[in-house]
């Protein structure tokens, strides 16, 4: 446009001079931003995962930091796919008191529900969560505590009460209550819990001995 | 002043990026099953018109031609990465409602549009107000639809408002229906599209209108349509 000379070189120079100064303003920009943010945002993320975790085990039952007192653990079979999963423990006074297992229902209607899965000491389901998933709006999103008190009823229930063999929804013969119109979500997600607590079953000593692991480095 | 005037009526009504541009359909569609959702993203969007028009009137004259694609996304991309930092920090709880669609802003071609066609060719202050209106435009839209589809869809209004405007706001939701079971449709993405399109025909007929009655005060004049260019 302007200051254009008629020697090419010079004008792909000056063009590339004025690039390279508004990436480095940009990214300035950007990086200012970050640093700006970057503590506020850990804490956020921090909170969060503590806000979900003490809607599942209250605060008054451990005295122990249940973010920072992590394990990452993998069980493709148990918890649903290859990924290391956390799983929190609760403590008090140094006892072992719960743990939070973080689960992956695979199968899904419109794919993989992750789910956290809170258990006592000796078994038995304190709560479950769904902390994300596709579900039919309407149909099978009434896995949400806040669509509906169905993920509520896993609560105090334990591979005893009901018996193993009938942890499935009662159209499979068991005794979970599915969804008008929508089997398989509900399905899905009792099977998973159900993993959960046979790997708990299987884990339990190491899941509360093994020493906290630093977080996996998020690369997003 | 009428230069604000006009430039006001074009992005609000006249040439609306949402509504009468179809620029930007992918956030428009994709987050405006709440108003809480649709006002979030139409905010951050209108941040980001204001600022990249600003910045790009700011440096007009620097920029040569044939770079000032490269520079456009560059002062786009990183204001969008800004906001992006600052609502996961200070909205922590509607970052993760809207989720990918804040970095997806970036690829509004609304933004890119506004810079190449007016900020480009314009002092800095009426380029800050043409993103501004512009943006409002593109938010008054998108809040419509949440609204339509919200109070179809669930039977409320102002659903989870404080996860944009802080606890305050939380009891600001307006139930319209109490036990009601929701109409699908509305929620999934076809709801999406056929209240858009109702809310294209009802420009058009409020524009048509709006021309008659034009034509008949003042029946020497020869009035346009007003064109509707997609």
């Amino acid at each position: 446009m302007h200051r254009k000379t008629d020697n090419p070189a010079k004008n792909a120079l000056r063009g590339a001079l004025l690039l390279g100064l508004f990436a480095l303003i940009t990214t300035a920009v950007v990086a200012a931003t970050y640093q700006l943010t970057r503590e506020k945002i850990a804490e956020n993320e921090r909170l969060a995962v503590l806000r979900g975790l003490h809607e599942l085990i209250s605060p008054s039952l451990h005295d122990n930091d249940l973010v920072q007192d992590v394990i990452y653990v993998t069980d493709p079979e148990l918890l649903g796919d290859d990924e290391a999963k956390p799983i929190y423990r609760a403590r008090k006074n140094g006892q072992p008191v719960a743990v939070i297992i973080t689960t992956t229902a695979p199968d899904g209607y419109g794919g993989a529900i992750k789910l956290l899965v809170a258990i006592d000491h000796g078994g038995r389901i304190l709560g479950v969560r769904a902390v994300s998933h596709k579900e039919t709006p309407g149909l099978g999103d009434a896995i949400e505590v806040e669509k509906s008190d169905w993920i509520l009823r896993f609560t105090a229930k334990s591979l005893d009460d009901p018996p193993e063999k009938q942890w499935k929804v009662k159209r499979d013969g068991g005794v979970f209550d599915q969804f008008t119109g929508a089997t398989i979500t509900p399905r899905a997600v009792v099977k998973a819990v159900k993993r959960a607590l046979i790997y708990y079953r299987e884990h339990r000593e190491e899941l509360f001995d093994t020493p906290s692991q630093p977080p996996v480095e998020d690369d997003t | 002043m009428s230069e604000l005037r006009d430039i006001a009526r074009t992005g609000l009504w006249e040439n609306n990026p949402a509504l009468v541009q179809l620029l930007g359909l992918c956030p428009l569609l994709a987050v405006s099953g709440t108003v809480t959702n649709a006002l979030g993203l139409g905010l951050a969007t209108t941040f980001v018109m204001v600022g990249a028009n600003l910045t790009v009137s700011l440096i007009r004259d620097q920029i040569r031609d044939e770079l000032r694609i490269p520079v456009y996304v560059l002062v786009i991309a990183s204001l969008v990465t800004a906001v992006e930092l600052l609502m996961h920090a200070y909205r922590h709880d509607l970052y993760k409602v809207l989720g990918i669609f804040i970095p997806l802003i970036v690829t509004n071609c609304a933004i890119i549009a506004r810079v190449e066609s007016f900020a480009a060719k314009n002092r800095p202050l009426p380029a800050a107000w043409d993103g501004l209106m512009m943006g409002l435009g593109f938010t008054a839209v998108l809040v419509l639809l949440g609204a339509m589809r919200e109070a179809l869809g669930q039977g409320t209004l102002l659903s989870r408002l404080d996860l944009l405007l802080g606890p305050a706001f939380r009891d600001l939701e307006i139930v319209l229906a109490e036990d009601y079971r929701g109409f699908l449709l509305a929620i999934l993405p076809p709801g999406a599209f056929f209240g858009l399109a109702l809310l294209v025909a009802a420009k058009n007929v409020i524009d048509q209108r709006r021309a008659r009655r034009t034509r008949e005060t003042a029946p020497q004049g020869d009035v346009a349509e007003a064109p509707s260019s997609l």
